[in-house]
């Protein structure tokens, strides 16, 4: 009864002292939000405003991107709608090729993966360099994110110093980790300095004037956006909010969510084109409106990507991102990757014990780990159940639906396999691969009870 | 005051003696108690798979068995929490009225904020690490859940308190997943045994003898997994009521 998730988190699990370390890691930035989240009184006050603004602002989406788009343009900036992935690349790409632009510095946007757009255009013959350090990681390693916030985390200071000595031709054998961030300076300040054009993705949109809004530890979305004279801005439609004073409840949750502390070392606005220069938002859609008219799964779209229901999921953290077969793991992959292709990403359902801890800390109050559930529900209408599971669940529902066929069951040890999977009483049920099969007391309770009377009285 | 108990499958099956701790306890302090016959099943190891629908007959036979009371106690939260929260949507989707979702309690809850007990009950004298099952502490509030910016409580602690010469302690992520979760264990055996694992080795480190919780699915888990390794064998296993209704 394996699933795409159960299988490679099975692999990831064999190398225990990684496994462990990347337990510890993660848990380590839960336990950072919650020293940050309990710092402020208002707290779940905070969580249930920021719900309600963006479910407000969701229910209301044409007003305020009519409203964000008008106040851009006003600003001289030049705003691109996008239904798919696909225009989107040829919308960015089109403006590269108009401004004679070959080469892109960008800061880290969780949309420009979604929609393959790096590879898009380097087969056109761009060069595109990531300089989130985290994101320059990965490219230089040819690898993906594992996780939204922290994308290289998976990756130990080791693996960075020998991919640096290759790469960057950092000193052999020197893997301290400032000296690797200086190296990745060094070599990313002649990046900036030659690139035609900068992108930053978007934390925020704010209606009201127009703005996008970035939060960086960084700085890089301002070295990416302060040298080249082109400016893109890749913003999916659920980022936008209405105004400023809704950004200050999102501004006082996020970075505390994501890492633990009080804010982003950088939170940068961004109005207008420079000076001689020019300045491009691209609004995606691909899918966010149709998944908005759902009713069981809208609240996806509340998300913000501070990453910490993955931090706070216990099977994320011992599965790592990589075992989930969307580009974003933990509760909120699961999640998406439905909403976008719920054949092919239906394997990570079986990710999720229902704990609830995701929903529990979301700072926009999504209810992840219901939405799950539903999920479950529905594979079924999808043919993505797993047949030897519906044939258990059908089996025990017979059983346990007839009273007469229940007490014969629970009578003997060998129609016990009609209970619940987990209390089947064979070796070859999987429960005996972590388990001692239990041993069974000669009678259940309701047989041990027929003695007494019904009622005390 | 009429209390109907509901004794889930499994712990019908595996564990009658809480069962009959449950009833025990009740009629110890003066509660009128009936365990009707024919009881099977909630629905939610199916539901939680994916087969919400399938429990809507058996959803139906429970309003129907215990529509004349005015509360229904089990002891398992996860249970407890199923019915009260998805009862009324399963029976809504199959054209029914679901009557006694919001009346059924778990027996901590029931204890606690129905009966609000205090006086003593019996003697533990042993230190005994709590287990604070997910849907105990995010769906039903038997403690605060520790993402939240709440006033801290724990009705099962506050319970146990009324237990002479016990110690509660507590393991360190204290309301972290175990790794059970129904079908979940059956389908992602790898990592829930390494949860279960890491659960089991946070409570021994308390050095505690007994772990005890309000689910007994969850100790299920552990101690399934602690018989298999025998890593902790001196570590036994008590669902909370049974010590709540020790020497009773």
């Amino acid at each position: 009864m394996s699933t795409s998730h159960s299988k490679a988190a099975k692999k990831f699990l064999e190398n225990q002292g990684y496994a462990d370390w990347h337990d510890n890691t993660f848990w380590g930035l839960r336990v950072k939000r919650d020293k940050m989240a309990f710092s402020v009184p208002e707290w779940e006050q905070l969580r249930t405003k920021a719900s309600e603004i963006k479910r407000h602002t969701l229910m209301n989406i044409d007003i305020y991107l009519q409203k964000f788009a008008d106040a851009a343009e006003k600003n001289g900036v030049t705003v691109h709608w996008a239904k798919d992935a696909t225009e989107f690349n040829e919308i960015v790409y089109q403006i590269l090729k108009d401004n004679n632009a070959r080469k892109m510095v960008k800061s880290k946007s969780m949309l420009t993966e979604e929609c393959g757009m790096n590879e898009y255009l380097e087969e056109r013959g761009m060069e595109i360099v990531e300089t989130d350090l985290g994101e320059r990681i990965l490219q230089l390693a040819h690898q993906r994110p594992s996780h939204i916030v922290v994308p290289a985390t998976h990756l130990t200071h080791d693996d960075v110093g020998e991919l640096f000595e290759k790469e960057l031709h950092s000193k052999k054998g020197d893997h301290d980790p400032t000296y690797l961030t200086h190296v990745a300076r060094l070599s990313l300040r002649d990046e900036f300095l030659t690139a035609d054009a900068g992108m930053t993705g978007a934390n925020f949109g704010i209606a009201e004037t127009g703005d996008i809004v970035v939060c960086t530890n960084e700085g890089n979305a301002d070295m990416s956006t302060s040298i080249p004279k082109l400016q893109i801005a890749a913003i999916g439609l659920e980022k936008i909010i209405p105004d400023y004073e809704c950004l200050s409840v999102f501004i006082r949750l996020l970075a505390r969510s994501a890492t633990g502390q009080p804010s982003t070392t950088y939170t940068s606005h961004f109005r207008k084109p420079r000076p001689g220069g020019k300045m491009h938002i691209v609004i995606v859609d691909n899918g966010r409106s149709k998944w908005l008219a759902d009713e069981k799964h809208w609240e996806t779209l509340k998300c913000m990507r501070c990453g910490a229901c993955m931090n706070t999921c216990p099977v994320y953290r011992w599965s790592g991102g990589y075992s989930y077969s969307f580009f974003i793991p933990g509760p909120l992959g699961i999640n998406l990757g439905m909403l976008h292709d719920e054949k092919r990403y239906s394997g990570n359902v079986s990710a999720c014990t229902l704990c609830l801890s995701c929903q529990c800390v979301c700072p926009v109050k999504i209810n992840l780990g219901e939405q799950i559930y539903e999920w479950r529900q529905q594979l079924d209408s999808i043919g993505e159940a797993n047949p030897q599971k519906k044939m258990m669940c059908k089996g025990m529902n017979l059983v346990l639906d007839n009273k007469g066929m229940y007490n014969a069951a629970t009578a003997s040890a060998h129609l016990l396999n009609y209970l619940p999977s987990f209390v089947i009483n064979n070796g070859l049920n999987p429960w005996a691969y972590a388990h001692k099969m239990m041993k069974f007391p000669k009678q259940p309770f309701h047989k041990e009870f027929k003695g007494k009377d019904e009622s005390d009285k | 005051m009429r209390v109907g108990l509901f004794i889930p499958c499994y712990v019908d099956a595996v564990f009658p003696k809480v069962g009959d701790a449950c009833f025990r306890l009740l009629r110890h302090l003066g509660v009128d108690v009936t365990y009707p016959k024919g009881q099977t099943c909630c629905g939610q190891p199916m539901a939680n798979a994916g087969f919400a629908k399938d429990s809507a007959l058996l959803a139906k036979r429970y309003d129907d068995m215990f529509k004349g009371f005015d509360y229904v106690v089990a002891p398992s939260v996860s249970c407890t929490a199923f019915i009260r929260l998805q009862y009324p949507h399963i029976m809504k989707e199959s054209g029914h009225e679901c009557h006694i979702a919001r009346k059924t309690m778990d027996m901590v809850e029931f204890l606690h904020d129905v009966l609000k007990v205090d006086r003593t009950l019996g003697r533990f004298p042993h230190k005994v690490s709590l287990h604070n099952s997910c849907h105990g502490a995010r769906e039903l509030n038997l403690s605060a859940p520790s993402e939240k910016m709440e006033p801290r409580f724990n009705k099962i602690k506050d319970l146990l308190a009324l237990v002479s010469d016990i110690e509660v302690v507590e393991p360190e992520r204290y309301d972290e997943c175990c790794g059970f979760g129904g079908m979940f264990s059956i389908e992602e055996l790898a990592v829930s045994k390494q949860m279960g694992e890491r659960k089991l080795a946070r409570h021994a480190a308390t050095g505690a003898k007994f772990i005890t919780g309000a689910d007994c699915s969850c100790l299920m888990h552990m101690a399934g997994i602690n018989a298999k390794e025998g890593k902790f064998p001196e570590i036994e296993f008590r669902h909370v009521i049974e010590i709540l209704a020790e020497g009773l």
